[in-house]
């Protein structure tokens, strides 16, 4: 009986060529838009996502924390209370720690013969930082420990200053200055793009820590400006981090329970609480986009329901027709119902298209990331059908209610 | 057994409070092969006999047996299974569905009978059709279609089920006298090839095409007797054809 209801259906809409696309047109552009703004959406997640794994996952970032002096609390960082011992001590007695980096910052001036340059980021690190970061040397090769213990006049250089200093030769093996001496560049680091926050990750210069500290900060005090450690998985971060509070705190002499003087002097904070901060950020907005897609798809299922009521009352002769021939009252009401659901079914996937289409026109054009996701799809698909049930019901019902004699009476 | 058997039927509206009797105890029995034809006047009842006999409406009281099934008592859609398997209706305005070709017109009916193919449905449109005399118009559309033909087309559509009976309401009403003329010898036709018939009309010369005429009047059965000097179609129009 399905089959032949949708013979039926098929039919009397074919009838009414275009009545039936206007009809759906609401569907489509509704079914468009939600596709395309979750497409949109995932989209965005997924960028975030991919960003915040360029800055490493799974990964530990230790700050040094406020002090304070009686009950007067300094601003976080006020104070150097991290150590490259600290660093040690996390590689030494943490179980659960992969990679330990530590990192100085600082600012200067690089010069190439005449060219020079302010790189954004002037970084001494240990060696161990390009696998904390995931970072790849694309030419030449990292600098070493021994580099770090003999404070090395070497560096490293992103691809930002490769463009602005380099015209096409290679740099690997030039001498670059900064504040006056001279530093050989043993490695190129591979392109990472804009962080999440929009800054550019390749204007980098990477140099031993110990080189940085002594020789471009001139200072003698034995500390970092903060220390990154790596877990094996993102699972195992929650213990990490408690092993380096544990390590730290005993490293530090802080006693447990002994008011404001022993609270932690340094900040953990971890990349995975970062990420998942971000995804739902955009997950909400995802949703939040979808949702007001949705309300025009709710409005596309009231254009059907009213084209329906009017094509019952248009088509009574016809129901009254139908029913004198033998048609039952459920043959008409599942003819209206199939028809509602057809004209919000094809409106459906023609929508699939055209949402997925502009959404990657878009992502194209405007350099939005967009994901069509198959979930979204399927969501979509059911969602226009429930439409075409939901609106498409009540008119065929009416429909299937027409008393025979005075539907074919009427004018 | 006569194939219809209608037993002291009533039929009462009720409008608001007050209750119309538009039958008012109507009883016949109408034999195999029969060409019966109900007149009266607008308000006689014979809209209402006609919908009760056709098995779109039910008696308010009284027994009604078609082919030996009591319709008195049939659900809503028993009532449209009989209708789909056992009665024809040829309708005063046709009721043709637009924009859809003659054949799928005839089609009609076997959509809603179970267990017909495609191909079996489409046999028996063209045989219809082909009864008719419009086989060559399967493809029409009735806009494409004269009255005549049209009504020829939703004949067809009442012949397709092989109905037990066909009724026809005022089947000639839209159409001028010479195409009537030829649509009244199609229907002795098919009533001398055993179809039985039910007509109702206004046209008292219409009716003399038929074997036996009912005169309804305010709900009640006037008169019921066999239809002397009976016009036979075919004769009319070759009459009409030798006049100078």
């Amino acid at each position: 009986m399905s089959a032949m209801s949708l013979r039926i259906a098929l039919r009397a809409l074919a009838r009414n060529r275009v009545r039936s696309a206007l009809t759906m047109l609401g569907v489509i552009i509704g079914v468009a838009a939600v596709i395309a703004m979750v497409a949109i959406g995932q989209g965005a997640t997924e960028s975030v996502k991919k960003q915040i794994a360029s800055m490493g996952q799974n990964q530990l970032m230790i700050m040094p924390g406020s002090s304070s002096s009686g009950a007067v609390m300094f601003g976080s960082g006020t104070v150097q209370t991290l150590s490259p011992q600290d660093a040690a001590a996390i590689q030494r007695d943490c179980p659960s720690a992969e990679a330990v980096a530590v990192i100085v910052r600082t600012r200067a001036q690089v010069t190439f013969g005449d060219l020079n340059w302010a790189p954004a980021t002037v970084q001494g690190c240990s060696p161990s930082y390009l696998d904390v970061r995931d970072w790849a040397v694309v030419e030449g090769e990292n600098f070493t420990e021994s580099d770090v213990k003999n404070a090395a006049q070497v560096c490293l250089i992103g691809q930002t200053i490769i463009d602005n200093l380099f015209a096409s030769e290679s740099p690997v093996g030039k001498r670059v200055r900064l504040k006056g001496l001279p530093f050989r560049i043993v490695g190129v680091l591979d392109r990472k793009g804009a962080s999440t926050f929009g800054s550019d990750q390749d204007d980098v210069l990477l140099l031993p820590w110990t080189t940085c500290k002594k020789k471009l900060q001139g200072s003698t005090f034995n500390t970092v400006d903060q220390i990154l450690v790596t877990a094996p998985t993102s699972a195992a971060l929650k213990a990490l981090e408690d092993e380096i509070r544990a390590t730290l705190r005993a490293n530090h002499h802080l006693q447990r329970d002994a008011g404001p003087e022993a609270m932690d002097d340094f900040t953990i904070r971890n990349m995975a609480e970062l990420l998942s901060a971000m995804t739902a950020t955009t997950t909400v907005m995802t949703s939040l986009l979808a949702a007001i897609a949705s309300v025009s798809l709710l409005v596309g299922g009231i254009g059907i329901m009213n084209i329906m009521l009017v094509s019952v009352t248009e088509r009574t002769r016809e129901i009254g027709l139908r029913m004198a021939v033998g048609a039952g009252a459920r043959d008409v009401l599942s003819q209206f119902l199939v028809e509602a659901v057809v004209l919000s079914g094809i409106g459906g996937l023609i929508g699939i298209g055209l949402g997925a289409g502009g959404a990657i026109t878009v992502s194209r054009v405007a350099h939005w990331p967009a994901m069509v996701s198959p979930q979204a799809i399927v969501l979509a698909v059911l969602f226009s059908g429930a439409v075409g049930v939901i609106f498409g019901f009540y008119p065929a019902w009416r429909a299937s209610r027409l008393d025979p004699i005075e539907a074919l009476r009427y004018e | 057994m006569a194939l219809i058997e209608i037993d002291d039927v009533w039929r009462i509206y009720a409008m608001g409070d007050v209750e119309v009797p538009a039958l008012r105890g109507v009883s016949f029995h109408v034999e195999q092969g029969e060409f019966v034809v109900i007149m009266g006047s607008s308000g006689s009842g014979k809209s209402t006999l006609m919908s009760i006999l056709g098995g779109l409406d039910r008696p308010t009281k009284g027994r009604y047996r078609l082919d030996g099934i009591d319709m008195a008592e049939l659900s809503r859609a028993k009532l449209a299974r009989v209708r789909n398997e056992r009665i024809g209706f040829v309708f005063q305005s046709f009721n043709l569905l637009t924009r859809t070709s003659a054949l799928e017109n005839v089609e009609l009916p076997l959509l809603y009978a179970h267990g017909t193919t495609r191909t079996e449905r489409h046999a028996r449109a063209k045989e219809a059709l082909e009864r008719v005399g419009l086989a060559d118009r399967a493809r029409h559309h009735p806009a494409q279609l004269s009255g005549g033909q049209q009504q020829r087309v939703a004949i067809a559509r009442a012949l397709v089920n092989k109905p037990a009976i066909v009724f026809a309401d005022e089947p000639t009403g839209n159409l001028d006298s010479k195409v009537s003329t030829s649509l009244m010898a199609l229907f002795q036709e098919l009533n001398d090839a055993g179809i039985t018939m039910v007509f109702v009309t206004h046209e008292s010369d219409i009716a003399q095409y038929g074997k036996r005429k009912i005169v309804l009047r305010d709900g009640l059965i006037q008169s019921d007797e066999p239809i002397v000097d009976r016009t036979f179609a075919k004769v009319a129009a070759s009459a009409a054809e030798a006049q100078p």
